[in-house]
This record gives structure tokens, sequence and C-alpha cells, in this order.
């Protein structure tokens, strides 16, 4: 007998096209960072991207898998894009290398490829290369529109493969906005004198926010196309929002305003992005509600009492952690089962 | 002087770690040993003795003792291997063929009633009584309680009694498990997939 | 309501959880009448054709047999006779290509229509003096069984369900599967008969309201059955048009849709008050009751890319499938790919396997091939498609690591096999198929324990048996030992009675009699003849005492 079994339907969807989705919905925010801080990153992203799928040729090989319908799936290519907008503009050439080589090989195909890993590689790879090179990690450059200039193209490879010495651009380099408001607070500033820096902007830093109204968009896209489910980004947005809400509330001086968090660092392109990741995201509808609202609440926490700036890395990794736990516990009602019954 | 109350404090924590493991094994004993009862609810108990141990339950003590290696049970195959491997935490391996092969489709021994001469000897050697009859009497073998075991070919003097495959209806037929990804799919259809 | 057929209460229709709109593909084969099937060669029928034992056959090779004649039954209570489908010649009983997703061969009886279609005397019971019991043995002696698919004895069915209240009795007209339009056909062509068999459901089971729910795909079979139902007048009976979203056929989510109820996992309708049975169904206990007709033939919906002139006819039970393809006008595609059933749940099958009472459909469809297979992304589509609400990622996960412990505690058993987890999965997983193959290696599995079991016990119990024979010896070699022991340590004892118990005996009757006076009453007053007489044989006595002393 044949070995074609039921359905026999045409497939609606593939995982192909859902990645594919997911690179075009980037494309929007990644112009829009080339906007405003220069093509920097547009080289990044180039770079990374080839080098991952590169990398995962090569581990395929390795593991004598057949190549065409793994490289085919996108998903190297979303990981290494996602990895590139999350690394300072302006990176060497082997800070990216050791976040793909990490992402690749031990957050994805060491635990056996798309599918099987527990932890969202893109930010393995950030963290590994946050903790192991915080000067490169925390050297940001500063938008055109305060600093005057950014690097150019034939500039940024330059600076990419570390052709030129770097100190020449240092006053182009400036603080992140979420960098200036730690410090600050640290100094006992109030909001009303931190919100003085020209750093910021209407609602958040400047040029940071828009990218991020894009990325919002970008969602809108994921969301409508069906490529994504509103459960991640709303409970994560939600919950960033209440806790957001309430210790401003609390503290309005003391605290940044909840938009201020909601449109700076990475929140929207990790609650559109990164966070609803399938492989490492929660499986069930209601686990997935709880897996957002962790992510947000961790974002807050780390930001507000961490040592980093930002948490939202470190926040989707500590709720991957947590992802099966969630499944376990968010199980649905199976048709049949009633209520009282165990 | 450090060391000295370094080793008493030491052999305290041993000490009394040692009183309440004792008091534990002696307080909360279980009676029998479980482990043989596990390993014979794995076993197939076709009582056939091929492991070399005169039946499944002798087999599993051995395995329980650590005497016996967990790949010797042919009818069992890989299936009971590996559930043996995972209730003792080892590493499965294959099959030792030198007590035998594994026999995909389950046979039944069938009496041919011209030759039978009703000595019993065959009723004697089944280890589940699944051959009915008496002496100068008939002999049959009961299909639905014979296990395959092949102990009853051996005693019988006229030769009789042969291995028939057990009749496989529809009702037993199952699904093959279906490819997994990346499996080769070949493009004639009608090829089975290779299994990963 | 006493007059319940036309309500204009608005019924208030439940949603069972998932499901998909699939294109229905109705109108291929739905604008054609249903047209009857003209007799094939041969007429293959598999004894086992309903879920339960198989019967055995009551023809032989050679027996020349009528339409409607008893061919082959079994006594047990879970099953349904078979009905030679026109008059011929019984060519075989053997091994033959069933309907089946094996492709295997199982018995069947083989009969060659000799083209006369002559029948047996159809009588049509008298309903008036029939009890309750006397229905379900007539519509268990028509073979009828449940014709939407999973044909099951409806007599057994029906029975169970009797000894509980039922509270609502559902008919499913629904036919919610893409391509297939049989039950369609059947409630535009036949409405009346659906309707009378409703009604004798009714005067079995006496339920307190009956609703029929047919999907709103299909409005001239709604507006025919609504047409036979005023006509009817049944009391408590509506019929109620449903969304059309797949599978809402399937009893399980029927039932939530029209009651907001739903079953218990492993457990059956008929405990919580409710009883479901297919319009197919209720037409042949109609042809049962009404006309006397036992269940020989169906309606067939043959259709597909692949069939020339898609359409359903009347087939009789037993027609090879490709005889229903030239039916059809043959195949239109190179590559033809036959499936029994629709193509969310039906099986490849072999065109030389002969027609069941569970062949619904013959989908013919182009052979392509099957999309490229991705690894699982845990996008969770599957989860929002079920209609059972479980979880068939994490089945996925479990069936593939053969963790089958784990996918039944996850509910493998509940799943209905509907496909709709695999229909919408972007990574093209054969899910469906694994959940089958998963429940096959359990209940395989189940069977081999329950068999490994039962050995362990009787070669316990032969293990025990041996032993108590061999105390027993032991015993009694103890005791004779004792004895022996016994008599060897006491040299007090009398020799000559010992020595010779015969004569020990003997001595002991002879005091007896002495002490109780016995003496022989005959040795006085001899005659002399007996005197005489008594000599001859004392010298016999004498010569023979010579005789053996020398």
């Amino acid at each position: 007998m044949s070995h074609l079994y039921s359905p026999f339907v045409t497939p609606s969807s593939s995982t192909n096209r859902m990645m594919l989705n997911v690179v075009i919905a980037l494309i929007p925010g990644t112009l829009a960072y080339a906007w405003y801080f220069g093509p920097g990153v547009l080289v990044n992203v180039v770079f990374a991207s080839v080098l991952a799928l590169v990398l995962e040729a090569a581990v395929l090989l390795l593991r004598r898998r057949p190549l065409k319908p793994y490289l085919g799936d996108f998903s190297a290519l979303v990981t290494a894009w996602l990895f590139a907008l999350s690394i300072p503009m302006h990176s060497p050439w082997w800070l990216i290398a050791t976040g793909i080589g990490f992402a690749m090989i031990a957050g994805k195909h060491l635990y056996g490829g798309l599918g099987f890993n527990p932890f969202n590689p893109a930010m393995i790879g950030f963290v590994v290369v946050l903790i192991a090179f915080p000067k490169e990690m925390t050297t940001w450059f500063a938008p055109a529109e305060l600093s005057g200039q950014t690097l150019g193209l034939a500039d940024s490879l330059r600076y990419l493969f570390g052709l030129d010495d770097k100190a020449q651009w240092d006053a182009l380099t400036s603080a992140t906005p979420l960098d200036h408001y730690r410090t600050s607070l640290g100094m006992d500033l109030t909001i009303s004198e931190i919100r003085q820096s020209p750093l910021f902007g209407d609602f958040g830093g400047v040029g940071w926010e828009w990218i991020a109204n894009w990325w919002f968009i970008g969602g809108a896209f994921l969301l409508l196309t069906g490529t994504i489910r509103w459960h991640i980004p709303v409970a994560m947005i939600g919950s960033l929002l209440a806790i957001a809400t309430l210790f401003w509330l609390i503290d309005p001086d003391g605290t940044a305003s909840p938009t201020f968090h909601l449109f700076s660092g990475g929140v929207m392109l990790g609650a559109f992005f990164i966070a609803t990741d399938p492989v490492t995201a929660a499986t069930t509808p209601r686990g997935r509600l709880v897996y957002g609202a962790l992510i947000g609440l961790l974002v807050y926490i780390i930001r507000s009492w961490g040592s980093f700036p930002d948490g939202v890395a470190f926040a989707v990794l500590l709720a991957n952690m947590a992802t099966p736990l969630i499944d376990y516990y968010t199980q649905p009602r199976v048709y049949g089962e009633l209520p009282e019954e165990d | 002087m450090i060391i000295l109350i370094a080793v008493l404090v030491l052999g305290f924590i041993a000490g009394s770690f040692g009183l309440l493991l004792g008091f534990a094994a002696i307080r909360y004993r279980v009676e029998g040993n479980p482990l043989v009862d596990q390993i014979d609810a794995l076993l197939p108990q076709t009582q056939c003795g091929q492991c070399g141990y005169a039946g499944c339950r002798p087999y599993a003590e051995a395995i329980a003792n650590g005497e016996a290696p967990i790949n010797q049970c042919p009818p069992g195959g890989e299936q009971v291997i590996v559930a043996l491997a995972d209730l003792l935490g080892v590493e499965p391996e294959p099959l030792n063929e030198e007590h035998g092969e594994h026999k995909a489709v389950p046979m039944v021994a069938v009496i041919d009633e011209n030759t039978c001469i009703g000595c019993t000897l065959c009723i004697q050697a089944c280890p589940v009584d699944a051959i009915l009859g008496a002496a100068k009497h008939m002999h049959t073998v009961i299909a639905d309680e014979c296990t395959g075991c092949e102990l009853c070919i051996p005693p019988c003097p006229v030769d009789c009694i042969t291995m028939e495959p057990l009749k496989q209806t529809l009702d037993d037929w199952k699904w093959e498990p279906p490819p997994l990804p990346g499996e080769s799919l070949d493009e004639d259809d009608d090829e089975a997939p290779a299994h990963a | 309501m006493p007059d319940g057929s036309r309500s204009t209460l608005p019924f208030h229709l439940h949603r069972f959880h998932g499901g998909l709109h699939l294109e229905d593909h109705k109108q291929e084969s739905a604008t054609r009448p249903l047209q009857t099937a003209r007799l094939p060669g041969q007429l293959i029928l598999r004894l086992k054709q309903h879920i339960g034992e198989p019967n055995e056959p009551r023809v032989a090779v050679g027996d020349r047999v009528l339409r409607g004649q008893k061919i082959a039954d079994t006594p047990e209570r879970v099953a349904a006779p078979l009905h030679a489908p026109s008059s011929g010649t019984v060519v075989a009983i053997e091994d033959r290509p069933v309907a089946h997703p094996s492709g295997k061969s199982d018995r069947c009886i083989v009969i060659e229509p000799d083209g006369l279609d002559e029948a047996i005397a159809f009588k049509p019971p008298d309903l008036e003096r029939s009890s309750r019991e006397d229905l379900l043995r007539l519509i268990r002696e028509a073979g009828i069984v449940g014709l939407g698919g999973a044909v099951f004895p409806t007599a057994a069915k029906a029975e169970t369900a009797a000894a509980h209240p039922i509270q609502t009795l559902i008919i499913n007209g629904a036919e919610c599967e893409p391509w297939i339009t049989c039950d369609d056909l059947l409630m535009r062509s036949r409405p009346g008969a659906v309707i009378a068999g409703i009604r004798h459901l009714q005067r079995i089971l006496q339920p307190a309201q009956t609703l029929i729910g047919i999907e709103d795909n299909k409005p001239e079979a709604i507006a025919a059955m609504q047409q036979a139902l005023d006509e009817a007048v049944l009391a408590d009976t509506r019929l109620v048009p449903i969304p059309t979203v797949y599978p809402s056929g399937g009893e399980k989510q029927l039932i939530k849709i029209l009651t907001g109820h739903e079953v218990k996992s492993r457990h059956l309708a008929f405990e919580i008050g409710l009883l479901c049975q297919n319009v197919g169904t209720c037409a042949a206990i109609s042809d049962a009751l009404d006309r006397g007709q036992p269940l020989t033939h169906r309606i067939v919906t043959v259709t597909g890319t692949g069939v020339r002139e898609p359409g359903n006819w009347i087939v009789p039970l037993g027609t090879p499938f490709e005889h229903l393809v030239e039916l059809a006008g043959g195949f239109s595609v190179e590559r033809p790919e036959p499936i029994m059933g629709g193509p969310m749940m039906g099986f490849e099958v072999r065109l030389d396997a002969g027609l069941v009472k569970a062949s619904n459909c013959l989908l013919i469809l182009n052979r392509d091939h099957r999309p490229e297979e991705h690894e699982c992304v845990r996008c969770g589509r599957c989860t929002d498609v079920c209609p059972a609400q479980l979880l068939p990622q994490q089945l996925y996960w479990y069936g593939r690591a053969r963790q089958f412990d784990k996918a039944e505690e996850y509910h493998l058993f509940d799943c209905i096999e509907c496909g709709c987890c695999a229909a919408v999965c972007p990574s093209h997983l054969p899910l469906v198929q694994l959940y089958r193959y998963a429940k096959s290696e359990i209940r395989e599995q189940q069977r081999k324990s329950w068999k490994s079991d039962r050995a362990r016990k009787r070669h316990e119990f032969r293990e025990a048996r041996i032993a108590r024979q061999k105390a027993e010896e032991e015993e009694r070699r103890r005791k004779k030992r004792e004895a022996l022991a016994k008599k060897k340590s006491t040299p007090a004892a009398k020799p000559e009675t010992e020595l010779d118990p015969v004569q020990a005996a003997l001595e002991r009757v002879k005091a007896r009699k002495a002490a109780q006076q016995i003496a022989p009453k005959n040795t006085d007053n001899l005659t002399p003849a007996q005197r005489r007489q008594i000599e001859e044989a004392e010298a016999r006595r004498r010569k023979l005492k010579q005789g053996a002393d020398s």
C-alpha cells in the first residue's frame, strides 16, 4: 500500500512561509533603525545572516542531514537577524561570530535542530556576548539627530572588520536611553530632570521610540497573517504596563513612565518577534498568557533592580526555562472532562 | 587540635547518618524483592529457557542479582531489552544471538494427529500446560495458550510437533509508524520509507 | 410542543472547540440526481461488515441465493447478519482483498449475480402487535448497522440505550466531510423513509425530544426533510440546521452543538440520556420495518478530481470499487488515488475490494507527492483546531518518542482521528497517522501483556501442581518408611499370625462361628439319595487329594 495518508487536503500553510513572514515583518523596523542610526545595522544583519547560514550548513553536514529542507526554512535567517538587531549597531566581526556561533551550535543544533531547542537561540547568542564582551556591548552610538553624523557604509564595514582604530569614533558613542536612565536614577536625579536629557524624545529615546513603533507595525502584520497568536504579545505588554504603572503611580518622579518602558529597549521587538518564537514559548493558550506575563514582569524587575539596563533577553531565557512547567499546569480541559473531575 | 575537631565532627555526622540509614533499613524494610517482580512483569512469559535459565522468573531473579545481562531473551526481543534497560537504568544492548533469534511472527506448536501416539511426554514438557490430552488419548495444543517456546518438540518420540505461524487476523493488524521529518521519501510512493 | 415539527422559537446552538472551514466540494456530485447502479460481474461480500464478531456463512459454494436472503450470521449479541444483495450463485467462500487500510484479505462470500435480481418474498412485519423487543429483533435480522461510518450494530446499540431514559434522540444528517454527498441525496430523494425510520426509533426509545441536525450547506435537503416532517407530524421533533464546520457531524461534536452536553471520555452518549443515529440508518430501519427488506444496498458517492462524472448511486453491497469507477465514467487522471471515505478520515483502498456497509464514498484524487515534512515548531495551531480539545502537539512528541503511557495520559484515546490537526500543521506532520500507530501499538501491548500474564499464571499453577504432587509423593514415602521402621523395631510380635494373614483370618472366622454356635443346618436327617450324593462327592475329593499329594 502506498504511504499517503489522510487528510488528503492541500496544506494551508508551511513553516517556511511562517519564517518568511517574520523576516518580512522585520524589514520596516530594520530600515527605520538604519534611518536613525546609519547603515551599520544593515552590515551587521547581512554579516550575521551569511555567517548563520554557513554555520548551519556546516553543522547539518556534520550531522549527516539533508541541507535543503533545513536551510530553506529561514529559521537561521531569523535568528541572525534578531541577534544583529540586539547588539550595538557597530560591533566587531568576532563578536558577531561568537554570538552566532553559540546561537546556532549551542543554542540550536546541539539539541537536535529546529523544534528541539529549549532556549531561544538568538537570545543565547546575545547573552553570551553580553557577558563575555561587556565593553563592546556597551559601546552604543548616538542617533544621527544628536551626534550630527553616523558612520557610512564604508566606515561601517571597516569598523566591522577592525580595520580602523575605534577610538576615532568615540565622540559618536553615547549611552542608550535606558542606560542613561539607570545611571541617573543611581545619582538620585528625578525623572523630570532625566527627561531633560536630549537623549529622550516624546515618549521614549530619540530614534528608538520610532523604531519600536515599526516593530509594533511588523507585529501587527504577523498577527494579521496568523503567523503569531495574540496571547504572548498582549500578555507581555499588558503585564509590563501593569507593573510599570503600579510603580509609577506610587513614585512618579522616581520611576520611568510606562510608555517609556514600552517603547525603549527590546520590549516591542521582544513582544512580537522574540518571545513569540514558537519552539521555545509555551504552547497551550493559557500557558502563553502566563509565559508572556512572566516575561513582562521579569523585564521590569531586571530593569529596575537588576544590573543590566535592559532585561528582555534574560527575561525570555528565564521564561524559556519555565516553559515545560507552564505547559504542564495549563493543560486545557479535554472534551468530556467535567470541571469537578480530576 | 583543629584536625581532631574536624575528625570528631565528621565522625559524628557520619555516625548519625549511619544510624538513620540503619533505622530506615529495618523500619521500612520491604519484604521480598519487588525488583524481581518488576523485571518478571516485563518478560514475555514464554518459559522457553532460551535465556539459559529454567523459566522467566529464574531469569528475572538472575537479572536482579546482577548475574545475567538483559539481552538474553529472544521472544522478548528488542522491546523487552529496551524496557528492562529503562527499568534498571542501564544501556540497552542488542539481543545476544547465541540464545536464539527473535521471531517477528509469533509461532504456535501444532501436533500432527495422524502420528501422535499419546505418550504424554510433550504434556509433561509444556511449561504452561497448553497441551490437552491423556495417556493413550489424542494430544492437542491449545493454540491460544501456546507461547511458542518449542520445549515440546524434542521430547516427542515420533517427531509429530511442528511450529506454525500464528494466523494474523485483520483485528491484530497494526498501523505502521509514519516517517519522521527528514526521512527518505522516495519518488515512488509505493516504497516503504526508511526509518531513522 | 403538540405540533413540534416546525417551531418559530429560535433554537439555541452551541459551538464546539476548534474545527475547520473546509472547501466542501459538494457541488461536484450533488448536482446529479441519484441513480441506481447496474449489477457488477461479482459481488464480494466480506463476512465482517460491522463492529463486533464476524459472521459465519449460512450458505455453501454452489448455492443459489435470492436478493434479501440471509447468507451469513452469528449468535453473538453485537453483530448483524448479512444478506444477498441480488440473486445469483455463490461461487466462492474464501479470502479476498477487502476494504481495509492494510490492503489485506479476509473471508468473503462471492456471489455471481444472474442478472434476474429475483428477491425473496418481503413480508412487512405486523408493527401493531410488535413489542419493543420484536422491533429490535427485526432491526437486527435486517442486518442494520450504523451507516454513518461506524457500522455499530444498530439493534445492539438501541437495545443498550433503551434500558436508560433517553432525553434526546439526535438524527445525524450533518455530513460534514468534504466531497461526500450520499446523505444529502438520501434526504432529498427519500425524506419520507428517513422520517419513518425516526418514528420507529421513537417508538423503541421513547425520547422526550428528537433533533435532526443538518449542515446549512444542504438547503434542498433541509427543505425536503422539513416538508416530510410536517407531513408526518412527529411529536417533539425538530429539524435544526447547523453551521457548516468540519467535523460537526462527529457524534460528540453534534451532541455538543445541539444540546450543549459533552459525553465523558470513554463513556457513551446514552449514559447522559442521548442517542445519535445517522439518517441512512433511519432509512434502512424504515425499509426493514415498513417493507420487510433487509439491508442489501446503500447510497455511495463516487467523486473526486479523478473521475469523469461524479455522482451518487444506489449500489448493492459487495460491488467492487472498480465497478463504481466505471459507473462514474472512468478515471480522468493518470495516477488516481482511490480513497474510501472522505479526504479527512478516509483511507486508501484496493479497487478490487468489495463495497461494505461502511462505504459511504469512493473518492478518487490525483496522486500527489507528499508535501515536505519539517520538524514540529510547536506553533500550537493543532491545539486551536482540535474538536476534542486535546493537545495534539504533546501527543505527537510522546508518540514519536514511543512514550505511549504519557500519550495515553494526554487522552490519546479521545482522539476521533478527524484530521483537523494534520490539515493545519505548517510542518505537514502526519499527525493522525502517528496517533493511529500509537493506538495500535498500545492495543498490541495490552494484548501481549494480557497473554503473558495468562502464561505466567498457568506456569505458576503448573509449578504449584508439580510441587504438590511431589510433596504428596514424599509424604507417602515417608509414611511407608516409618511403617517399615516400626516393623523392624518391635520383635515381640506373634510371628505365626503375622506370617499368614489368610490363616489368621480363617481362624478368626472359625472362632466367631463357634462362639455364635453357627453350624450347618442341613446335615441331619439325610435321605438315602442325599447320603449317596455326599459319598460320591467325598470319594471324588479323596481321589483329587491323592492326585494332588502325589
